[in-house]
């Protein structure tokens, strides 16, 4: 057992850092999240103009942003093994659980690093002043965790399907919803500065939905990937 | 056969009871009779979210493209009843609380409902290869059912603070209901649901022969 755990998430790493390698060669995703999520950033910001904004609708746009540079990046990772004929292959080479372990992976670290860009600039150009930020950071963790577990599987099936541009924000939205008022009611309570024990509810929700749709994500995938 | 004249006969003995028996509600007037209509086939939307959901587990599992079918023509239906049971609750809700849309835990569930069907039929027509849309939609429908448990505990938090009146407004027709009503609003429940089967069977049927139809003859 020892030794099988350790090839399998050996093999889940290299997967991983082949995605990874692959994306710096080109930085094609990468691009288009980051700068698509400063302009949409840079439009709310001059949209604004002058006005000051309660810290609930910060949070709303925060989230907002957040929601559709993920639509316009993270599909990338089945989408471009389509694009380049690839799949097949990396059929041949890994077991489903291991390809997905590895593509969730890639996105988790994508959307966290588009965060760790998101973050500073929100916080500077939209005068965003967060409290308890400690409890922001745990809600963004969280909230991140499941937006990949759920984005990654519905990646995985628009990659499969013919038109793929529009399909993505479609399949996503009413599934993510749950997440989405949750993380934004999580996100404004540590703005203005609530404890721990106030923002539990949500951290629990967060906590929940993502191991929900982790395994369910997990089960699911070997049927979208074995045709 | 013998069902569906059941069918018949309780929907026509419903429509009759409805608009004939219960005295008009004292605040709502003879608006309230809708309450009749609406929420059974709110129930049907749920209901055919269950039965896609079923005939999708049982399709990844068995790999009959019977069960695809039965779960597209669900969800077809499915859709209908989601529109009808919005626009129902918006004409309820003009009348009980003043406005066509409050984003009341119940309407934004239903909205959601009419999401989740919208997005999982254009999931299907995005996709040609049959074998491979089977599949697909099939994880997609098990995957958004997942999700609604969880909109029934996120969705009120976020709104009930807006519209603290409407749990009142339906448990008090609910709980006040005399036994009279409970019993017409209970056929009516099981004269929808009756309906959604019969309109089932018959467009699996239909499509189970328009299917034989093109393997004998696929010049048509």
């Amino acid at each position: 057992m020892g030794i099988k755990s350790s090839t399998w998430t050996s093999r889940v790493l290299a997967l991983f850092l082949k995605d990874f390698k692959s994306e710096l060669r080109t930085r094609y995703s990468l691009n288009a999240l980051v700068m698509f999520a400063v302009i949409t950033l840079t439009v709310i910001s001059f949209s604004i103009g002058m006005f000051s904004l309660s810290s609930k609708v910060k949070s709303s746009l925060f989230w907002i942003v957040i929601f559709f540079s993920a639509m316009s990046g993270l599909a990338q990772v089945f989408i471009k093994e389509e694009e380049a004929k690839t799949s097949s292959l990396l059929k041949l080479v890994a077991s489903p659980e291991s390809i997905f372990a590895g593509k969730l992976l890639y996105n988790l670290v994508l959307l966290l690093f588009l965060e760790l860009i998101i973050v500073p600039l929100f916080i500077i150009m939209l005068g965003f002043s967060i409290l308890n930020f400690w409890l922001f950071l745990c809600v963004l963790v969280l909230g991140s965790l499941g937006l990949v577990c759920a984005t990654t599987i519905i990646a995985a099936i628009v990659a499969k399907a013919s038109v793929k541009g529009a399909l993505f924000a479609v399949l996503s939205f009413p599934i993510l919803l749950p997440l989405l008022v949750t993380v934004i009611s999580g996100t404004n309570l540590a703005a203005e500065g609530a404890s721990f024990s106030q923002g539990l509810r949500d951290l629990q929700i967060l906590f929940s939905y993502a191991v929900v749709m982790f395994v369910a994500s997990f089960l699911l995938f070997d049927f979208v990937w074995e045709e | 056969m013998w069902w569906k004249i059941l069918t018949g006969v309780l929907i026509g003995a419903v429509v009759i009871a409805v608009f004939l028996m219960p005295p008009p509600q004292k605040e709502l007037g003879d608006i309230s009779r809708i309450f009749f209509f609406h929420v059974p086939v709110a129930w049907v939307t749920v209901l055919a979210f269950l039965v896609a959901m079923v005939n999708s587990i049982l399709y990844l599992s068995r790999k009959n493209p019977v069960y695809d079918l039965q779960a597209a023509i669900s969800s077809q239906l499915g859709f209908l009843f989601a529109i009808l049971a919005t626009v129902s609750g918006a004409i309820f809700a003009k009348n009980a609380w003043g406005s066509f849309w409050n984003w009341d835990p119940r309407e934004t569930s239903v909205f959601i409902l009419l999401l989740i069907y919208g997005a999982y039929l254009a999931l299907r027509s995005a996709i040609e290869a049959e074998d491979r849309r089977a599949n697909l939609s099939a994880v997609y429908s098990i995957l958004a059912f997942i999700t609604v448990p969880f909109l029934v505990f996120v969705v009120p938090r976020v709104f009930q603070s807006l519209h603290p009146t409407d749990t009142i407004v339906n448990s008090q027709i609910k709980f006040q209901m005399p036994p009279l009503l409970l019993f017409i609003f209970l056929g009516s429940l099981l004269g929808f649901s009756l309906l959604f089967f019969w309109i089932y069977n018959l467009e699996v049927k239909l499509n189970i022969l328009y299917k034989k139809a093109k393997e004998v003859n696929p010049a048509r």
